[in-house]
């Protein structure tokens, strides 16, 4: 009998003021209801715009369990199609990237589909005479998704009517978006140095949270980062320059302090940033000529303010990251109640140097690969929490951390570093979002 | 000075990947010239390691970050440690440049990586650098393309 389905208490219940049920993470009903209601009430991101250039160009991907197709339409605006034909369901593009040109065309019977999603041909047409054919759900053609936001190229999508519009969702957490593409001097990103995937046997909400815990680099990542510290000792001070690799694994064994000051900043519907007062990417070394095109373009005092905004994780809420400082972007894909899909992207900052897109490949692959020393780290804690959670002697996962009563009527705020008001804010949105549609 | 034959060529090849089963990890890094890399692209037919992204595309200073962490007391995702196995197929040797010291190997394998008890199966092709210093034999570049290279894996932890 279903414990969750059809009730929204049993589902509010889960989420306690500075604690939350172990079933949301490991219950596959519950896994069933986010992708029902959480991920269809709220603006999941899809896809970036450089990603289709040109009309007909399409991106295969996935919003929550539903398999949707990004197009590029024929009047230049981007639509979001669910992917699958309206004839017999089969997908109609599966190979991520490619050209569709003026419409898409069903491999099994050729039903043919403007990039809009309606029906343009059927062969063989005079078989649907007089059955009727023009009032059923097939010849609507493929069905798009309703509500489709393009936000300075990056493009978001909500499924259902319900859940609040665009700017309502994101309020001011968008500056984490503005940060990253203003830090090109011609104001635009592009996808490039393709995508790392990486699986991990937990649940998707673990890899979230871990976005802004600032408590475990210095205890998970002394292994990897700290062994990185290690071997780079004896050159210290020895005048040759610091890589770029030891450079950027560093930071993550700094202190508890460095951490508390940094700051957290949180927003309303789940979204939060750390690196609110400097970051771990605050102190990389500066990419020759770079500061110069940015004055160039923005005039001094702005391009100083832009760079000087070193954001750490911003996670937009359910299921992204991105890193401003470092043009990233992680989506946390939810597989089953226990697995999910970590991709990376990364981006070039159009007319910047090089280099920078240089530093965000090696970040990408120290950090975030499958190979990934601080990857592997981090994936042995989620998979030991996973199992672990399985322990009936506690059914509750803690969330106090530096736990304020007042959080509930602040929805804006700055706080302590090493909060963990970021993950409680994540799990009042997941409240909210799993049950408004309930 | 004499010249490697082929046969010793191979030999080094197959002696590597024996180093690296029996888990010899700081003798293995020795094999790499002081400027060796060790690349694994992520991206099928790669050529560039810069701008596009790679598995792995580590230095000396990287490979030994990895070997020290592998020991290390807390390094949890290798307790119990992992293992690994290769199978190799002979490899050819692609080309030979005496007169510069330098020589590339090709070499088809299977490997696996094992973590608690489970293990992990991979295929590819390694594509080997050699060059002669002091008249030994040492890696200037190790090149492993997996034939699903852009797949999503799980974690992979050791060396192939
Ligand atoms: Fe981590």
């Amino acid at each position: 009998m279903a414990k969750y389905r059809g009730n929204p208490d049993s589902v509010r219940n889960l989420v306690r003021e500075t604690e939350v049920h172990r079933d949301v993470y490991v219950d596959p009903e519950i896994f069933d209801l986010e992708m029902e209601h959480l991920f269809a009430n709220t603006w999941v991101y899809v896809g970036h715009g450089s990603q289709i250039p040109n009309p007909g160009d399409y991106f295969t991907t996935s919003i929550g369990a539903q398999p949707v197709i990004m197009v590029r339409h024929s009047d230049g605006t981007i639509k979001v199609l669910y992917n699958r034909c309206p004839h017999k369901g089969t997908k109609i593009a599966i190979d991520g990237c490619g050209n569709t040109g003026k419409f898409f065309r069903c491999p099994y019977h050729a039903w043919t589909f403007k990039t809009d999603g309606s029906l343009l041909a059927i062969p063989l047409k005079k078989g649907y005479e007089n059955t009727g054919f023009e009032h059923c759900e097939a010849a609507k053609g493929m069905t798009p998704v309703k509500h489709v936001q393009n936000y300075r190229e990056f493009v978001f999508a909500k499924m259902n009517d319900n859940g609040p519009g665009f700017e309502a969702f994101f309020g001011d957490s968008l500056s984490s978006f503005d940060n990253m593409i203003d830090r090109s001097p011609a104001g635009k990103l592009e996808v490039a140095g393709g995508v790392l995937r990486y699986v991990n046997n937990c649940n998707w909400k673990m890899l979230v949270e871990n976005q802004t815990d600032t408590c475990h680099p210095m205890v998970a990542h002394e292994s990897s980062a700290g062994t990185a510290r290690d071997v780079w000792k004896p050159y210290e001070g020895t005048g040759k320059p610091k890589p770029m690799a030891v450079e950027i694994f560093l930071p993550f064994v700094s202190p508890y302090e460095f951490f508390e000051g940094m700051g957290i900043r949180v927003w309303d519907n789940g979204h939060g940033h750390t690196g609110v007062a400097h970051s771990i990417h605050s102190d990389y070394a500066a990419v020759p000529g770079y500061f110069e095109q940015m004055k160039e373009a923005y005039g001094e005092d702005r391009a100083k303010a832009i760079l000087g905004e070193n954001r750490h994780n911003t996670v937009y809420f359910p299921n992204i990251m991105i890193k401003g400082p470092i043009q990233l972007l992680r989506i946390f894909r939810p597989l089953a109640a226990n697995k999910t899909l970590i991709e990376s992207y990364t981006f070039r900052l159009v007319d910047a140097p090089d280099l920078l897109l240089e530093r965000t490949q090696m970040y990408n692959r120290l950090i975030n690969a499958p190979t990934s020393v601080v990857g592997h780290d981090d994936q042995e804690m989620y998979e030991r929490a996973q199992e672990g959670l399985a322990a009936n002697g506690n059914e509750w996962v803690n969330v106090q951390r530096l736990y304020d009563p007042c959080e509930r009527d602040t929805p804006v705020a700055v706080a302590n570093g090493t909060t963990e008001w970021q993950m409680r804010n994540q799990f009042r949105a997941w409240s909210k979002f799993m049950t408004m549609s309930m | 000075m004499t010249h490697p034959t082929d046969r010793e060529l191979i030999d080094f090849v197959i002696a590597e990947a024996r180093m690296l089963d029996e888990l010899r990890f700081n003798e293995w890094l020795e094999l790499f010239t002081e400027d060796g890399i060790y690349w694994m692209p992520a991206e099928w037919g790669q050529t560039d390691h810069r701008l596009v992204g790679s598995l792995m595309y580590e230095d000396r200073l990287l490979l030994t970050v990895r070997v020290e962490r592998l020991k290390g007391n807390r390094t949890f995702s290798q307790k119990p440690k992992s293992r690994c196995h290769h199978v190799l197929q002979v490899p050819t040797v692609d080309s030979r440049n005496d007169e510069a010291g330098e020589y590339q190997l090709y070499t088809p394998f299977h490997y696996v990586e094992t973590r608690l008890d489970d293990q992990y199966l991979f295929a590819g092709w390694a594509r080997h650098t050699l060059v002669r210093l002091d008249g030994r034999l040492k890696i200037k570049l190790k090149r492993v393309d997996l034939v699903n290279c852009d797949s999503a894996f799980g974690s992979i932890q050791l060396f192939m």
